[in-house]
């Protein structure tokens, strides 16, 4: 992965447009957050191979320089945020994701033609 | 305590690398005893959030790289593997029953007669813990007279207050080479661990200081009739 660059997110996103895709979004804070910290709790959501066609997409950047992205589809909307790294694979799909300090992933979301493996 | 008593050992863990920093060096000892040890893998840990140190996979590739650092670890611990082929943080979500059957065709084609597992309820993780109850399920299901020696896993907070100490501890001071080689084939998970390990400790060096953390591994030897698997997930 390679630090995201917002107008090439910009054209792969708009490439996506009005397809049937399969989205995979996540976030988590990861399965040991309150054994080590037991102020802490443990969250996290993931789904994979969301199918939908989204009829726009932006990507934004943040104050801190991380980044958003939201598509919107006829009957709501997908969005994530502290996205900071992207790769667009062999396959085809539209992969971006945000990384903690210790370059552990926090969020993730991909895009793809093709259903994720699973 | 004599490792060439077991006729074959059992590991059933969830994710590639739990092995390693769990039971490796247990694992070693009981090879050097000539005794054949089995690794049932149930993920491939597609849901890790450790990419490398610095990254180097993605959410897409990191399956196939942790396939194939969890063989070049069962490599240098000359064990077989399986690899049950669940999904990472999906465990617990898996009908206990239908695990259970499956752990306990293993355990009686391959005649184990000690099965290694996490300890359900005290071990983090929720795949860790729904393998472990599927585990101890298999084993409470058998015979009484057929079933293998059950040890379990513990490491979350509460786990010595509330089951004591470990009644099964090994020492590798004098056989550590093998569990840090184990631990670096899972490059993606460990690199960044062992980095820390080595600036937290007082020595330089990272064998010392892997050494520090992991030169003891410690196990409940459990008689599966006193355990309430019922509140277990």
């Amino acid at each position: 992965m390679e630090a995201i660059n917002r107008e090439r997110i910009q054209h792969y996103i708009d490439q996506f447009t009005n397809k049937p895709v399969y989205v995979h979004l996540e976030t988590t804070n990861g399965a040991y957050a309150s054994h080590f910290n037991t102020n802490a709790y443990n969250v996290g959501a993931y789904i994979r191979n969301a199918q939908l066609t989204y009829k726009q997409g932006k990507i934004v950047q943040h104050d801190d320089g991380s980044y958003r992205v939201g598509l919107k589809h006829d009957i709501g909307w997908i969005y994530a945020e502290g996205l900071s790294d992207y790769e667009f694979n062999e396959h085809g799909q539209l992969l971006m994701a945000g990384h903690d300090d210790r370059g552990r992933l926090m969020v993730a979301l991909e895009i793809s033609e093709e259903p994720f493996s699973y | 305590m004599n490792f060439s008593e077991h006729n074959h050992v059992i590991i059933i863990y969830p994710h590639p690398d739990d092995e390693s920093f769990g039971a490796a060096g247990t694992i070693s000892k009981f090879r050097e005893a000539g005794v054949p040890v089995t690794y049932l893998c149930g993920t491939l840990g597609e849901m890790g959030r450790n990419m490398g140190t610095p990254f180097f996979a993605n959410r897409e590739t990191l399956p196939e790289i942790r396939k194939k650092e969890l063989q070049d670890a069962c490599q240098v611990l000359d064990m077989n593997l399986e690899m049950l082929g669940y999904r990472d943080k999906t465990i617990e979500f898996e009908p206990r029953e239908a695990l259970a059957e499956r752990f306990k065709q293993y355990i009686e084609d391959l005649g184990a007669t000690l099965v290694i597992t996490f300890y359900p309820g005290y071990a983090v993780h929720p795949d860790h813990n729904a393998m472990g109850a599927a585990a101890f399920e298999a084993v409470k299901q058998m015979p009484e007279n057929e079933r293998p020696t059950l040890w379990g896993t513990a490491f979350s907070n509460d786990h010595r207050e509330k089951l004591g100490d470990p009644n099964v501890v090994i020492d590798l001071i004098d056989s550590f080479d093998k569990k840090l080689e184990a631990i670096k084939s899972h490059r993606s998970q460990a690199e960044g661990m062992l980095s820390q390990l080595l600036a937290q400790s007082e020595s330089d060096d990272e064998y010392e200081a892997a050494l520090e953390r992991f030169r003891y591994e410690a196990f409940y030897e459990v008689d599966i009739d006193q355990v309430d698997l019922k509140n277990q997930t």
